[in-house]
């Protein structure tokens, strides 16, 4: 069932995972919680009703730092970190030549320096990629030493602001260095399944402790990454390696809202982002010829990645990159690539399941509503 | 894994069968099979008059996570499926050997039955599983 590898890492809470009774998995060389005794649809349901506590520790956090770094880490990104105010945090992408998705991440400025986080299966990719074009003057830090955790849902921000009070004064996107219980941590205010919450860095000789004391407050569970991975598709996020890679450009994935007004074709800072053309001229001309949409199945039957998708005459016009029956939507959740033609909303594909061809309606995502704190 | 009812007999792939003495036998997946798939979320299941040789596909059950094939583990014809579980699949992980069961068969030939593993069998087997 599990596959095996050689020398799987483990981030600073293996051994409360394991002592929490956790199913570990290996997951981009980790050894990774998969689920909690409590298991995946309940993990999830507490995560929407109460607060959950994911390990995200396997992710990459790096550290630039130098006068020049959010002009160099600009020149990577379609995205405005040049105006990025001080305490703030934002999405962004690395683009290639070609102007596919090299990898999503967020950037947050600190004021001197800028902290990045990056998808643990990109990390090594994207360190290499800033440290060959950032250029001179930049500092390039990868902060190993420290774990990542993310606390989610509509308690989360009652539970920790009784460890932190001034974690209860940010809104969506606010970041802050904070001390919870005398430890230095980056705080975010964001996270990755659609609920308000935070983001949490701490040195790793504290993570242990500081998770413990997370899981002390009643609303506060932990939580697998089979219940992440449901959260965030019912909330229209996308995975890297299913849903993005490098042949996909931001139109194509339906991130345009992700590229900054300033760096497109009108902007005062326009392109100068790797593959700016093509992605430059698919916003003006709108020629691509394929788009990521959400579907809605119907009944109970999970269509998975790898589906492929039909139009009613039986030709193929798309396949799906995440699915899984959503525990809070109570309906089959996918995302998907569809030719243009077909990505409308409320055109009806049909997915291929073991022979039979099962309707599914391109949706609005998220498929429910984000619950973000906006203040 | 010492919950497994001793009146019943099991296969290596995690279905077990109840003898019901009149030719016909009822099929489910086992506690062992159930906590291993986690939440079950759909269960597809064959159809009324299949004829299925020992074996052979007879299903799917699919957890939040990933889709498990279910194996027809006698050979025989299929006289009824579980209806219910279209509605309420979660029974599967409550009550795997009431009512989370599967189908029943009319078996093709009872000398089947004298290769299936009893409780203690499929034990050692899980245990070597692990």
């Amino acid at each position: 069932m599990a596959e095996t590898q050689g020398a799987l890492k483990k981030t600073p809470l293996f051994d409360l995972h394991v002592e929490l009774g956790a199913k570990m998995v290996p997951f981009a060389g980790y050894e990774m919680p998969v689920q909690y005794p409590l298991g995946v649809k309940k993990e999830h349901l507490h995560t929407r009703n109460q607060a959950g506590l994911f390990d995200v520790s396997h992710m990459g956090q790096v550290k630039l730092s130098g006068a020049n770094a959010a002009a160099a880490l600009e020149k990577l990104v379609p995205v405005d970190i040049i105006d990025l105010p001080a305490g703030k945090q934002r999405y962004a992408l690395f683009t290639n030549e070609d102007g596919g998705i090299m990898d999503d991440l967020m950037v947050t400025n600190y004021g001197d320096w800028i902290y990045v986080v990056v998808n643990a299966a990109c990390k090594e990719q994207d360190i290499a990629h800033m440290q060959a074009n950032l250029g001179e003057g930049v500092e390039l830090e990868l902060l190993d030493d420290r774990a990542l955790v993310a606390v989610q849902g509509p308690t989360a921000a009652q539970a920790i602001s009784r460890l932190a009070p001034e974690a209860g004064e940010m809104v969506f996107m606010d970041s802050r260095q904070m001390q919870i219980d005398g430890v230095d941590c980056f705080v975010s205010r964001s996270g990755y399944t659609g609920e308000d919450g935070y983001e949490i860095s701490i040195p790793s000789a504290d993570a242990d402790r500081l998770c413990r004391l997370f899981l002390e407050q009643p609303e506060i569970e932990g939580i697998g990454l089979g219940a992440r991975d449901s959260l965030r598709l019912e909330s229209g996020l996308c995975l890297y390696g299913n849903d993005l890679d490098q042949s996909t450009t931001p139109l194509e994935g339906s991130l345009i809202w992700a590229i900054s007004k300033c760096r497109r074709a009108d902007g005062e800072r326009a392109g100068g982002f790797p593959g700016a053309d093509k992605v430059l001229d698919q916003i003006t001309n709108k020629n691509w010829t394929r788009k990521r949409v959400g579907l809605l199945g119907e009944g109970r039957a999970p269509v998975r990645e790898g589906t492929e998708l039909f139009d009613a005459d039986g030709n193929k016009i798309g396949v799906v990159t995440s699915g899984t029956y959503g525990p809070t939507i109570e309906k089959p959740v996918a995302m998907a690539y569809v030719e243009t033609a077909f990505s409308p909303l409320d055109t009806v594909v049909f997915a291929e399941v073991r022979g039979k061809k099962l309707p599914m309606t391109v949706s609005r995502m998220p498929f429910i509503e984000q619950r973000y704190y906006r203040g | 894994m010492s919950n497994n009812p001793s009146e019943l007999k099991y296969v290596a792939s995690h279905e077990w069968i109840r003898v019901e003495g009149d030719g016909t036998v009822t099929v489910g997946v086992t506690d062992h099979a159930q906590d291993l798939l986690g939440d079950v979320v759909f269960v597809e299941l064959p159809e009324v008059g299949a004829e299925l040789a020992n074996g052979d596909d007879a299903g799917v059950v699919e957890s939040v996570k990933a889709a498990s094939d279910i194996y027809a583990p006698i050979s025989g014809e299929v006289i009824a499926i579980n209806e219910a579980l279209e509605d309420t699949p979660e029974n599967v992980n409550s009550d795997p050997y009431g009512d989370g069961w599967f189908f029943k068969l009319k078996l093709t030939d009872e000398a089947e039955l004298d290769a299936l593993l009893d409780a203690d069998g499929y034990a050692t087997h899980c245990e070597s599983e692990a």
